[in-house]
């Protein structure tokens, strides 16, 4: 086993992804901060939209009472999870609110109980070892685990491989690389037994021998916590990995990890892989544990332009006025509010939208980490090739996006283009690449392709 | 805070600090130990051709360019390397129309920053070339008295000029037309005839070295270039003793302020990696073929000017192979 590890340590040195870059990480904000918990703020506000796939079906009604733990939306369909009450509280409200992701969702709003005791209410905690797949896969989903690390793909989704494809390998996406995020990080350090039973679990469920732990070198003190609480009779391996953005793209850590390009359009399943992020891990850690479904996620809040930057448990639905007045306020310079991390985040514009799922962070920058505004022509200097992590003209497709030219763009690979923004990153003429490239692909949505002849 | 007053903008919101006009001003920087030195071998009709030449296509970006463009530093990049490329006592009226000519024929009608095809420095010299063909292949000598000012550096506009300069043929010109060589050391130095910035090689190289720290200049064309003349004019060398040898064609002419200024020149150069280097391979030969076979002593600004036109070419040839695609994929 010892032996297996050190192999795949050498194939990462060779294959480790190519390109990508260096942002300023802005980790040590945070980077040392034990988790703690946030008090319960007086509302939350739960979308009923926090995954991909299909949002969940309302189940309760204005002026229920629900306990901590209840479900308040259920599950509608396979590629769908319920959204369960992160306290006890009333139904004050079921409304359009504004989303994290900038569109309005349907959300209910819950009058936190003052007084209540915050108890969950008594629930069998299953035993995986006597599980089959399909009670663990119901369990998990049942419980609401989505991806955390950003893209809150539903996580039982994941557990049931396509038919006609089998899984090798299990990739644990430790790797963190947005700056000034710590939530994995920190998740790690305190929670690395979580992490390690989610990864038991989720191998017994796949059928798979084999998992790798991929984490930056710049987490010593995860990939210790990893080494030291590592499971006896399980082949885990943890893998140090270079210190780079993107390398915490699916297709990057595959690529970094086994050696092996996943082909252009299709799944990691196809390589025999599946990833999963190490929050998602330790969510289903906790349903097999305590059987909480999950209501509350580690929230990395910080940034120049907050006063107390902080690594919180926080409970899902809470606005991010409560959020931030709860770190101190934010500064006077204070210039844009990101939920996620500054490279892939989105940038919000109504602080009334909740934390949701989904939500790996909340960084507040200071004025003078922004863009700015002025931009110039593109003088073909070629770093956004070189930036790119998936090999891509990121130069030609901006010309092409400029002039609307999107079958052009298609042409030329968009599709393969995940939106990492590494070629905003480095443009000196500041040419907003990946905004154009988002409307290409939203544009190419909307545009049937052309019938070949 | 007024939730009113939140910057909002599609991702990344961070950026790396490096902008357009930094790049072009590291250029100008760059550039001052390359003046210094043609104006060390040249006197002060060396610093008067640059400045007729960087005022000809600064004023012509202010008029015609678009509004603001003088800050990104561009249009004196051009005027200076168009500068650069002339010899001392060349009418300053010429040198600045030249500098004219090239921002306003070599950049501004293709769209301004960014979007022209050929190098606009170049352009410029080409068409003083065209236009005043005597004026351009004059050389002054060298090591004249700093404050002599050369030749017919205030010659009037379109009158004949009066030329009582004493000339100096370039190692090039001497070569090809009086079979004379010229020593190494001479030319490393720049204590030889020529264009005001191109005879120092030394210095020349030393900005390119600032540049690539910097983060400013691609070696790939330039190294292309170097290798290329020298591995080709040495094999023609070593094939036929009466061709020059490879280091005399690597630092002679134009060539180290060719490869290290204008064949880096993001807007005119393929912007693949790959395509640096065919680039670079493609000047390297042309210069070669200029020189040894062609009528002229010099080929280093059509070689360039000629790839130039290559270039989208060479950059949809050179597209890099997709992450996860089978293989290169047609563009």
């Amino acid at each position: 086993m010892g032996e297996e590890g050190g192999e795949i340590q050498l194939m990462a040195s060779f294959f480790g992804f190519a390109h990508g870059i260096h942002p300023p990480e802005e980790k040590d904000l945070t980077r040392a901060l034990p988790i703690r918990r946030m008090p319960y703020p007086d509302e939350l506000v739960l979308p009923l939209r926090q995954h991909a796939g299909k949002e969940a079906k309302l189940c309760v009604k204005v002026g229920d009472h629900v306990e901590r733990g209840d479900p308040i939306g259920l599950a509608d369909g396979f590629m769908s999870v319920p959204i369960h009450a992160s306290a006890a509280g009333t139904v004050t409200a079921v409304n359009w609110w504004p989303h994290p992701d900038g569109s309005m969702a349907l959300s209910v709003h819950l009058a936190v109980d003052r007084y209540a005791p915050q108890v969950p209410r008594p629930r069998l905690v299953p035993r995986w070892e006597g599980l089959t797949v399909d009670q663990v896969v119901k369990a998990v989903q049942e419980a609401g685990v989505v991806g955390l690390g950003g893209a809150a793909f539903p996580t039982h989704v994941k557990l049931v491989p396509p038919k006609g494809s089998t899984v090798r390998t299990l990739i644990i996406n430790g790797a963190e690389c947005e700056p000034y995020l710590t939530s994995d990080h920190r998740t790690m350090v305190e929670y690395p037994e979580r992490v390690h039973f989610g990864c038991r679990i989720m191998m017994h469920t796949l059928g798979v021998s084999k998992a790798v732990i991929g984490v930056e070198r710049n987490k010593p003190d995860a990939i210790a916590a990893l080494e030291r609480t590592r499971a006896p009779g399980l082949d885990v391996t943890i893998l140090p990995l270079t210190v780079k953005y993107p390398q915490g793209a699916e297709k990057m850590l595959i690529k970094a990890v086994t050696g092996v390009e996943v082909p252009s359009g299709k799944l990691p399943v196809s390589v025999g892989v599946v990833v999963q992020n190490v929050g998602s891990l330790a969510a289903i850690a906790e349903v097999f544990d305590t059987g909480m479904p999950l209501i509350e996620r580690i929230v990395t809040v910080t940034g120049h332009g907050l006063m107390r930057p902080t690594n919180l448990i926080v409970p899902v639905g809470t606005r991010l006025r409560d959020l931030l007045a709860h770190c101190g306020g934010v500064t006077k310079d204070a210039a844009e509010v990101i939920l996620g991390g500054p490279m892939m985040g989105m940038a919000q514009a109504n602080l009334d939208a909740p934390v949701i799922k989904g939500t790996t962070g909340v960084v507040v920058l200071a004025a003078r980490e922004t863009r700015g505004e002025s931009v110039y022509p593109c003088i073909h200097c070629g770093r956004c090739l070189e930036a790119c992590p998936v090999f891509l003209n990121p130069s030609l497709l901006g010309d092409l996006a400029r002039v609307h030219r999107y079958p052009d763009m298609a042409d030329h690979q968009l599709a393969d283009c995940m939106l990492c923004g590494a070629c905003s990153y480095v443009c000196p003429s500041n040419i907003p690449l990946s905004q154009l490239f988002q409307a290409g692909k939203a544009a190419l949505r909307r545009i049937p392709p052309p019938v070949k002849a | 805070m007024n939730p009113d007053r939140l910057i909002v903008t599609a991702s990344p919101h961070i950026k790396a600090s490096d902008t357009t006009p930094r790049i072009m001003w590291h250029v100008v920087v760059s550039l001052v130990p390359v003046i210094v030195s043609s104006a060390w071998f040249f006197g002060v009709s060396a610093l008067l051709v640059i400045a007729a030449a960087t005022l000809g296509a600064v004023i012509t970006e202010r008029l015609i360019g678009r509004p603001g463009a003088l800050r990104d530093g561009s249009a004196t990049i051009t005027g200076l390397l168009l500068g650069l490329s002339l010899p001392s006592g060349f009418p300053m009226w010429m040198a600045f129309l030249g500098g004219a000519f090239g921002i306003g024929f070599g950049k501004t009608v293709w769209g301004g920053l960014g979007q022209n095809a050929f190098n606009p420095a170049l352009v410029g010299r080409a068409f003083l070339q065209a236009a005043f063909p005597v004026a351009i292949t004059t050389w002054p000598k060298p090591g004249a008295s700093f404050w002599t000012l050369g030749g017919d550096l205030f010659a009037w506009p379109f009158l004949r000029p009066v030329s009582d300069a004493v000339t100096a043929a370039t190692p090039l010109g001497l070569l090809k037309f009086e079979k004379q060589g010229t020593p190494l050391t001479d030319l490393i130095l720049g204590t030889t005839g020529g264009s005001v910035g191109e005879t120092a090689a030394l210095v020349i190289i030393a900005g390119g070295i600032y540049l690539a720290l910097m983060g400013c200049l691609n070696w790939r064309a330039p190294a292309a270039i170097v290798l290329t003349v020298g591995v080709f004019s040495g094999v023609m060398h070593a094939l036929d003793a009466t061709k020059p040898d490879a280091l005399f064609m690597i630092f002679s002419g134009g060539l180290m302020l060719g490869a290290v200024y204008m064949a880096t020149d993001m807007v005119t150069v393929p912007v693949t990696n790959l395509g640096r280097w065919v680039f670079g391979i493609g000047v390297g030969l042309l210069v070669v073929i200029i020189r040894v076979w062609g009528g002229l002593p010099e080929g280093v600004m059509y070689a360039i000017l000629l790839m130039n036109a290559l270039t989208p070419f060479i950059n949809s040839a050179t597209q890099p192979r997709v992450f996860g695609a089978p293989s290169r994929t047609p563009s």
